[in-house]
């Protein structure tokens, strides 16, 4: 029932849209590890520091020793399929919906026996298969084994395509299309065959030829936005925001000042206008409409992606005020998460190390590109993840935060 | 002049704009957050853009009313420039818009329509020769004048056209610096107005010396009005100019309404 151009078809404008349903969302204190793990697209499991069990479910204490030291470390996920079996019932609304489903048992090669989803290829019992943890409409880490070597997007599956906010066929704004950054998202995400981009632009009078030469593509609308005028976004979510379904939010003002590198607030105001207020503004108009929308059909509001900076965990005191204003929006950004977490919209945190732009010309490398920020975007919109660390010197910042800010706090303060 | 006639000119004014007989044409456009702003290189401070922000607007947050916040810089919209606005005029006596003397608030305005040269050229330059050609026509401009360079760049209703930058910057229309020289040193003008953003040419950062407008007008005590409107609505000579701003502590200049007042059409 595709239209000449193989597009999906419109959706009929006299059926009552749905109601977003998630599926169960309860979960232990201990068992949210699992979920803060798949947050960042790694599979961990509870390792005995004493006995070295791996174990599952997750417990306070080892099951097979008692210990109460446990270490959560990367699980590879490489097991056998003991057994496979498909629900057609279930009790739950959300699943009701889904069904037919698969799931099997998993022995995995570390230890413990799963119960999982299945994927389409991860069929036969005694088969090789790899599992993952992904997480679901609720927020919540599940576990889904895959044959080994088995490609196909799990979008194609009508139960777990829910795991994943590929931008495949769907409506997107980003809402600056005139950076560096902006251009590298659009051009990804008409790679990976988003149906429609809107480019927000703002101050119409300064050009934008990457822009204008994108623009050449029909999939491709620039729209004026103004994340600093309240107006604007309400004009521009009144008109276009009950078809986004991805809003990847890269909008910001970027300057390279401390406290005492340049007198007077304006600078720092204008970067809390834009980062953080801006972000507060387009919430408020957009954030409910997308929720009303997370279960329509044919295509549904997955997900908002609000590109921060890994100076949002700590400052980088050069950048001290750019640093707190993306400590504002990160702060603000898990209250947009938490009041959109019932819809089902994923609420996807990207946070960068300094970027290849102009302000940051006198930081030594490594530095993103503006290509690597947007692959990073758009894997993790495919893969299902929410909080991102692009880049090496992410990763690196990230890992000694979680080891211990304090030391971080002052590496940076030293220069990084 | 004796009170008797002062007060008789005074409800002579009322009458007249009561019946039609004086008309008030407002020469300044709305302040909304799409208007253009002065914008400068990026490493430099920014003047604010329009914005506005509801308190209320009959609802929960204020039952009976609508009112907003508002926000903006002083060289936003149509706006007055003071002499304190630029470094040659910063010692120079009343020269904040708190302190501008009143009486130079209400002027003669001359308008001269450079229109047709703005149009075939969009870094067109008025110079001394134009103004002369002109006063050949309308008259001298009477001391104590506003000059308002008439180009219809107000017709611009397009952002871009009207900020109309591109790799070298801004092009928009404004005065050579001799003819600044001639209007203040001969003619001695109160004020220099336009339709663009600035009272300079968009070119003028490569003048000599740069921005001659703001330079000697300012360093001569005297005023600009910018982004203005409807001067296609006035008599090259005649219209009377109320322009006051507002009354900002040491301020540089303001936004306002520019009203000009004018003898209405005879029937």
């Amino acid at each position: 029932m595709s239209g000449a151009s193989g597009q999906r078809p419109r959706k009929n404008p006299l059926l009552r849209t749905h109601v977003p349903l998630t599926p169960p969302a309860a979960r232990s204190r201990i068992a949210l590890r699992l979920t803060a793990a798949a947050a960042r697209g790694r599979f961990e499991l509870q390792v005995c520091r004493r006995c070295a069990h791996v174990q599952y479910p997750p417990r306070e204490a080892c099951e097979r020793c008692l210990g109460l030291e446990l270490d959560w470390k990367a699980e590879r996920g490489a097991g056998e399929l003991l057994a496979e079996t498909t629900l057609h019932h279930s009790h739950e609304e959300y699943f009701r919906l889904r069904l037919p489903c698969r799931i099997g048992l998993v022995r995995l090669e570390s230890g413990p026996t799963l119960v999982t989803f299945l994927r389409a290829g991860a069929r036969g019992v005694g088969s090789r298969v790899l599992v993952a943890a992904h997480l679901d409409r609720a927020g919540q880490a599940v576990l889904v084994a895959r044959a080994v070597g088995e490609q196909d997007s799990m979008a194609e599956d009508r139960a777990l395509r829910e795991l994943t906010c590929s931008a495949r066929q769907r409506k997107i704004l980003v809402t600056d299309g005139k950076s560096a950054t902006g251009q590298a998202l659009i051009r990804g995400l008409l790679q990976t065959g988003a149906e429609l981009v809107w480019a927000g632009t703002a101050e119409p009078w300064k050009p934008a030829p990457g822009l204008d030469e994108l623009a050449r593509d029909p999939r491709v609308t620039p729209v004026p936005l103004d994340l600093t005028d309240s107006d604007s976004v309400r004009e521009r979510v009144a008109q276009i925001g009950a078809k986004v379904d991805i809003l990847i939010n890269n909008a910001e003002l970027h300057r390279p000042y401390g406290i005492g590198a340049r007198y007077g607030v304006e600078v720092a105001r204008a970067e809390m206008d834009l980062n953080y207020f801006g972000l507060l503004r387009l919430a408020q108009e957009l954030a409910p409409v997308m929720r009303a929308r997370s279960a329509d059909a044919p295509a549904s509001a997955v997900a908002w992606v609000n590109i921060l900076s890994i100076y949002a965990l700590s400052s980088f005191p050069a950048q001290g005020t750019f640093s707190a204003s993306k400590a504002a929006a990160y702060s603000l950004s898990q209250c947009l998460r938490a009041e959109l977490q019932r819809s089902g919209v994923r609420v996807m945190h990207v946070f960068p190390g300094p970027l290849d732009e102009s302000w940051n010309e006198q930081l030594p490398g490594p530095k993103l590109s503006p290509e690597a920020l947007a692959r990073s975007v758009l894997g993790a919109l495919e893969d299902g993840i929410e909080d991102v660390y692009p880049g090496d010197l992410a990763q690196e910042w990230l890992a000694r935060w979680r080891e211990d800010p304090k030391v971080l706090e002052r590496e940076l303060a030293a220069g990084g | 002049m004796k009170r008797h006639s002062a007060a008789r000119t005074l409800q002579a004014l009322i009458a007249g704009i009561a019946r039609g007989g004086i008309r008030i044409v407002d020469l300044s456009h709305t302040l909304t957050p799409e208007f253009p702003p002065l914008v400068l290189p990026p490493e430099l401070g920014q003047s604010w853009p329009f914005r506005v922000e509801t308190i209320s607007r009959y609802d929960e947050r204020g039952p009976a009313w609508y009112w907003n916040n508002f926000s903006c810089g002083e060289h936003t919209g149509t706006h007055f420039d003071a002499p304190i606005h630029w470094v040659s005029g910063r010692n120079l006596p009343h020269n904040a818009t708190d302190t501008v003397p009143l009486e130079r608030l209400l002027a003669p305005a001359c308008v001269i329509d450079c229109s047709r040269e703005a149009a075939a050229d969009a870094d067109f330059l008025l110079t001394v020769d134009a103004v002369r050609a002109w006063e050949a026509e309308h008259g001298p401009i009477p001391p104590r004048s506003w000059l308002l360079m008439r180009t219809d760049w107000s017709k611009r209703t397009d952002p871009a056209a009207y900020q109309n930058l591109d790799e070298q910057g801004q092009h928009t229309p404004g005065p050579d610096a001799a003819v600044v020289r001639f209007l203040i040193e001969e003619r001695d003008i109160i004020g220099f107005g336009t339709e663009t953003i600035g009272t300079d040419a968009g070119q003028a950062a490569h003048l000599q010396p740069p921005y001659p407008c703001h330079s000697y007008m300012h360093g001569s005590g005297r005023y600009g009005l910018q982004c203005l409107t409807n001067l296609d609505l006035l008599p090259a000579q005649g219209a009377v100019l109320i322009c006051p701003p507002l009354k900002i502590r040491q301020g540089s200049g303001s936004p306002l309404r520019v009203l000009a007042l004018m003898a209405a059409e005879a029937p």
